[in-house]
């Protein structure tokens, strides 16, 4: 989240979409209620009623896997609007704080022009060669003058600025095609313009809080980029009661991605280093942005300092200036794959990996088209699962129609303890890292993962210094003193990082540099453990000084305890607030004799933009400016709707059916509507909890909520002779479950085109292992994932579903 | 007469064993000063928590004596729930060492056998890591076909994990990379 939990309070109008908070995130619906006791409107758009929608002044059903179209739709809205009533916007941000005045190569073409592609696409429309499912990008350019800064017309009026460009992109989106598409009433969704549009005035703030309705589709970074594009044209990134809010789903998925557990990324979302990386300083001049913009900080030009600090964490006395600071003993990524979650299964069920290690994640449940997971499995040489509970994954070996006889895998299941029956901390998805403490002891032979990681390290670097074997001085050299039972205030302060010249931990990622006189573990969490102490340990409940919830003092929340980011976006070029009853900041001229900023911790210190030592409020962009075009992208610079993999109906807004860049890993498991005329997708429910171990061996949400099922409307429920309670079969080109049917009014048959298209929604909690079992809803889901992220469309696929 | 839970529990001292009851106060006098603590036979200690679930981060009082869990409810100074908890949150209890279903031993399931045996600690350990380096060895690539120095492989995965600490998760994240793993990944990305 840009924004945190409580902050939902002093929003305006808040918007859920690709989300349920109601049922997901229970606890901050009370701020959600405590925004509408102050006045607040909630918008809910979702293809069901959800607990949330009934909460909400403004419910919008759309189709899964349709949201680009309803947020271009908006975007279209908010333009047509502004440029009719400039007065209700804030156009000092816009012009300023954005790259809408940018001009872009005049050889650059969008989807309006192009039938659904950019330019530079290197096949066909609807491209079935994946070697040809590409966009050279050489056309999604600025235009720069002789210095190298991007020209701009500040009028926003030339044709080739990103304002116009962006208006000429979803200028398409009208209500008429959002109805055709998304299935939205056209007056449901031009209540929800107005409503949202309001938050475009300085005094009013709208928020978007989403989750994985928005994220899991093969359009899914577009769907998030989409809402950027809305919010930064509204005034609401920096501000307080808005900002992008990603409701994340797990204690500490926040926590377990700033550490670098993905493939991609080591610690604090620095890039993995590749193949061609053959030096130090080629890796570095590979990840570190430079820019030529005046007065933009451009942060990330700090890189070097905090690659070099990491890297003495990890090796210590071994990382020189000699040895590049130990850099040859990091794994290179072969810069021609791909290593996410669907590739790992893909190799996995190709052969090539023999040893899986599986900590607190039960992949035979939580990921898609479990049939191909569970298999995939069997060719391992070895699995080691660690957890609180037997898991689908340990037992795959045993899993219903399997003869265990023929399966080879040697399993090891090694017990794990509880939250509380350690010591440590968890990122929440406001950045706030809470510790929290050992209260019980926990059954039997229980340890924790910090004990396990630490013993079998000890081991391996036993083994490898007695044997020896290929690299291992990456093992052998790496600084691994935690001792017998490490202590997590000992690791947590290897994370704040050290002045190693003075073996005093350091105040900050400020004080970290390049020259390997500094450690850190994590730049982002450099200030959360320092000679002050255990800052994340806090328990004030001090107030703010502008009484806006931020409680400075309650736990720690990176980076550097600034819980609003991007907050030099909230005031204006003298640093006066925009909105004067709900400030972030305020430039205080007096303040510590020359000056400094009231409020939260400013995002950057900075005197105001009008100064001339002044900078741009996005400082984590290299040219300083919130990004309405965005080349980064795999599949465009805009949001355009595709389809998804699997749809029902022909693509309404072009003629590329879906996303152009997704990888297609098994084209013979594509599900077609003749077969599968049904649109599904899958959620949760708030007695149960992702893959279900944790849940589902529990007796109290047992009883709640006993087995998994399918929801679906009355209308299909009476076609299909099938009544609420009765057992159904579903079915797609995967799989097929069997669960109970809850026939409700929360789902409508929507009308696209002139064609009736049916949906229902599944849940995917249960599993063949545990006190509750049944079957999962990803038995169903496909094997595709987004085009920059891999993210599997678990939202939006084809099934039929008949009576058991 | 109106108590808030936050004034109940400091009356009755955190940790300290001590309790408030009510019928202790004369109904018809307003309570004048703080109210007696009064022992009782067992002390129960108070750690406060962050709830294992979704990512909003409540806080958690674990009441809990000799080890054992007695009680969980909401942190009612915690600033996000203000002592509230979902069905989950609310479920915590049952997520400790009483509940059969938790995992106490461990286990060792062998090449084409039937069932699980339990093993020791040091046995896992060991057998797991010989694993690891005979599966890392034999597909250890110190450089790749363009002669890049790489020293990575690629025959061994590192799944999860968004449940465990930051603490672990960073360990985790050095370990891997130190033994030269390219296949890492966990729910975020799912």
């Amino acid at each position: 989240m840009t924004n945190h939990w409580g902050d939902i309070a002093n929003a305006d109008v808040i918007l859920a979409m690709g989300a349920n908070p109601a049922e997901g995130h229970p606890a901050a619906f009370g701020w959600i209620m405590k925004a509408k006791e102050r006045g607040a409107k909630l918008i809910a758009i979702d293809p069901r009623l959800t607990r949330t929608g009934t909460k909400a002044d403004f419910y919008a059903r759309i189709r899964s896997g349709t949201d680009v179209a309803f947020i271009d739709g908006m975007i279209n809205y908010v333009i047509q609007d502004i440029e009719k009533n400039p007065d209700n916007y804030n156009m000092l941000y816009i012009r300023e704080y954005t790259d809408a005045s940018y001009l872009i190569n005049p050889n650059f073409k969008g989807p309006a022009e192009l039938d659904g592609l950019y330019s530079g696409y290197a096949g066909q429309l609807n491209e079935a060669d994946g070697a040809k499912r590409k966009y050279d990008k050489s056309t999604w350019t600025y235009q720069l003058d002789e210095n190298g800064i991007p020209k701009q017309d500040k009028t926003l009026k030339d044709p080739n600025c990103v304002f116009q460009l962006l208006k000429k992109h979803v200028a398409r989106y009208t209500p008429e095609k959002v109805n055709a598409i998304c299935g939205t009433a056209k007056d449901s969704f031009i209540e929800v313009c107005k409503a949202y549009a309001e938050t475009g005035k300085t005094s009013k703030a709208g928020t978007i809080m989403y989750a994985m309705g928005t994220t899991q589709h093969t359009n899914g970074a577009e769907n998030i980029r989409a809402y950027s594009i809305l919010q930064t044209l509204l005034s609401n990134m920096g501000v307080a009661g808005g900002g992008i809010n990603a409701m994340r789903g797990e204690s500490n998925v926040q926590g377990s991605t700033d550490y670098g557990l993905l493939y991609h990324i080591l610690t604090g979302y620095l890039k993995n280093v590749v193949d061609s990386d053959t030096t130090l300083t080629k890796y570095l001049e590979r990840i570190t942005p430079t820019t030529k913009m005046p007065k933009s900080l451009n942060w990330w030009k700090n890189t070097p300092k905090y690659v070099v600090s990491l890297f003495k964490a990890w090796y210590g006395d071994a990382a020189t200036k000699d040895n590049e600071f130990a850099f040859n003993y990091l794994p290179k990524l072969d810069s021609a794959k791909n290593y996410s979650f669907i590739a790992l299964f893909e190799a996995m069920a190709a052969g090539t990996i023999k040893g899986l290690m599986c900590w607190g994640q039960n992949p035979a449940v939580g990921g898609p088209n479990s049939n191909l997971e569970r298999k995939a499995l069997e060719n391992l040489d070895w699995l080691v699962g660690i957890d609180l509970w037997q898991t689908e994954t340990m037992d795959f070996w045993k899993r219903p129609g399997v003869d265990s006889k023929t399966i080879k895998t040697e399993v090891f299941v090694l017990p794990a303890l509880a939250s509380y029956e350690k010591e440590g901390s968890v990122s929440n998805s406001s950045r706030w890292m809470q510790w929290r403490y050992k209260a019980a002891n926990g059954p039997g032979d229980a340890e924790d993962d910090l004990w396990i990681a630490n013993k079998l390290m000890l081991k391996l670097r036993e083994l490898y210094v007695n044997k020896g074997g290929p690299g291992a001085g990456a093992i052998t050299d790496m600084a691994w003193n935690y001792g017998d039972k490490p202590d997590p205030n000992v690791v947590a302060k290897e994370i704040n990082g050290y002045d190693l010249t003075t073996g005093k931990l350091v105040n900050n990622f400020v004080g970290l540099k390049d020259d390997g006189t500094t450690s850190c573990g994590c730049w982002l969490y450099s200030g959360s453990y320092t000679e002050a102490g255990n800052m994340a340990a806090r328990r004030k409940l001090t107030q703010d000084t502008f009484n806006i919830g931020l409680f400075p003092e309650w736990s720690w929340c990176w980076p550097l305890n600034r819980r609003i980011i991007y907050n030099r976006a909230s005031v204006d070029l003298d640093g006066v607030p925009f909105d004067k009853e709900h400030p972030v900041i305020k430039w205080n001229p007096t303040k510590g004799g020359t000056g400094g900023w009231d409020g939260d911790i400013a995002d950057n210190a900075a005197v105001p933009l009008s100064a001339d030592a002044g900078v741009l409020p996005f400082i984590m962009v290299p040219n300083g400016q919130a990004k309405l075009f965005g080349p980064g992208m795999a599949e465009g610079p805009f949001p355009e709707f595709y389809e998804p993999w699997e749809s029902p109906v022909t693509n309404q807004a072009s003629k590329q059916q879906s996303n152009p860049i997704f990888k297609i890993w098994r084209p013979e498991e594509k599900g077609t509507p003749d077969e599968f005329p049904i649109v599904a997708t899958t959620y949760r429910v708030v007695e149960h909890w992702q893959a279900g171990q944790m849940t589902r061996n529990l007796p109290w949400l047992v009883e709640m909520q006993p087995e998994p099922f399918v929801e679906m409307s009355e209308e299909l429920a009476s076609e299909k002779g099938i009544d609420n309670g009765d057992k159904v079969v579903v079915e797609s080109k995967r799989g097929s479950v069997k669960m109970v049917a809850v026939v409700t009014k929360r789902f409508k048959p929507f009308q696209l085109n002139g064609k009736v298209v049916h949906q229902v929604g599944m849940l995917w909690h249960w599993g063949y292992t545990g006190l509750s079992t049944g079957d999962s809803a990803n038995l169903l889901t496909p094997s595709v994932g987004d085009a920059n992220t891999m993210i599997p469309e678990y939202k939006a696929f084809l099934v039929n579903v008949r009576k058991a | 007469m109106e108590l808030s839970r936050r004034d109940f529990l400091k009356a009755s001292g955190l940790g300290v064993g001590g309790a408030f009851l009510l019928g202790a106060i004369k109904p018809d006098k307003a309570l004048a000063g703080p109210p007696q603590a009064l022992p009782l036979k067992k002390k129960i200690g108070e750690t406060t928590s962050i709830c294992p679930y979704c990512g909003v981060g409540c806080g958690f009082v674990i009441d809990s004596a000799d080890g054992k869990v007695l009680n969980v409810e909401g942190d009612p100074d915690h600033p996000i729930n203000i002592g509230g908890a979902c069905a989950k949150g609310a479920a915590l209890k049952q997520v400790g060492a009483d509940n059969p279903w938790r995992l106490s031993k461990v286990l060792y399931r062998a090449p084409n056998a039937t069932k699980f045996e339990e093993k020791s600690w040091d046995w896992a350990i060991t057998e797991i890591a010989e694993r690891i380096k005979s599966t890392r060895d034999a597909n250890f690539t110190e450089k790749d076909s363009k002669g890049n120095i790489v020293n990575r492989t690629e025959a061994i995965a590192n799944l999860g994990g968004a449940a465990l600490d930051n603490e672990e998760c960073y360990l985790l994240s050095k370990m891997m990379r130190g033994l030269g793993l390219v296949y890492i990944e966990h729910q975020a990305r799912i």
